[in-house]
């Protein structure tokens, strides 16, 4: 049951990456990520990290997916204005397949030797994935670097103010 | 037989090496955004499934502060792409050739 739903997710989520790749038009694209994001949410739920798929859907899927599509949608793009995309894309994909597969080689031979004795049928302990798990980790050791995002918040507010208030004059 | 840990490792390398394949080949500044979202989302798949291995919720922290930077940088980058819309008319990414110095 759980293999069946890894793959049939995995498939689905690979597949929204390359309609997101493929696709001329820009809306189309946001939709198929809205595909990969919410498959990645399922996966999420499948390792048992519950609280983290919610967040997945909430945030990505929500909030900025909205913000992607009330750009395109702003900025109103013709059909012409979009047919300048580079010609030689098979050759840097297959120059890209291949070093995939040399990576992945020496890759997969590296997890073998650090994953040889765990593995997911190992239990959990309690509470793992809840809110009130990752909250205590997330309140207690990651204090101040959760504290620092919303620095980074503030910084990524401000900035587009800036970028947007300039634009006018 | 079930799902092993390389499974996900192995989604994630593959959605990972799409996002960079979109970053590298499409000259549409938006798709080059979205492609960062895919390459972002490959590397929280593999912090989970490193946190479910471990038995330890730091990979789901590090997942959690990922989003916000992710968050952070698409709303920069858009802003950023409103306003080389609006200067040039157009959303090749060869009209970044202007910030040259």
């Amino acid at each position: 049951m759980e293999t069946i739903v890894f793959y049939v997710f995995a498939a689905l989520s690979v597949a929204g990456a390359l309609l997101v790749i493929t696709h001329r038009n820009p809306v189309s694209s946001a939709l198929s990520l809205v595909l990969t994001l919410f498959s990645t949410a399922v996966l999420f739920v499948l390792l048992l990290a519950h609280f983290v798929a919610a967040i997945q859907i909430l945030v990505y899927a929500g909030a900025i997916m909205v913000l992607f599509l009330f750009t395109v949608m702003f900025l109103n793009l013709s059909p012409e204005a979009l047919k300048f995309d580079s010609k030689n894309m098979a050759f840097k994909g297959s120059l890209l397949l291949a070093v995939l597969v040399f990576v992945g080689y020496f890759a997969s031979l590296g997890f073998r030797r650090v994953f040889s004795e765990k593995d997911l049928s190992s239990s959990v302990s309690e509470g793992f994935g809840t809110v009130e798990g990752v909250g205590k980790v997330l309140f207690t050791d990651y204090l101040l670097p959760f504290e620092l995002t919303s620095v980074l918040i503030v910084a990524a507010i401000i900035g587009v103010v800036a970028i947007a208030k300039r634009r006018e004059s | 037989m079930g799902v092993s840990i390389e499974h996900y490792f192995v989604l994630s390398a593959i959605l990972f090496v799409i996002g960079v394949y979109g970053v590298m080949a499409r000259k549409n500044l938006i798709i080059v955004l979205m492609s960062l979202e895919l390459m972002l989302n490959a590397a929280n798949l593999a912090f989970v499934a490193f946190s479910r291995v471990h038995d330890d919720m730091t990979g789901q922290v590090f997942m959690i502060m990922s989003i916000t930077v992710a968050a952070a940088e698409v709303a920069v980058g858009l802003a950023l792409v409103v306003a080389v819309y609006s200067h040039r008319e157009s959303l090749n990414i060869d009209i970044l050739k202007i910030l040259k110095g």
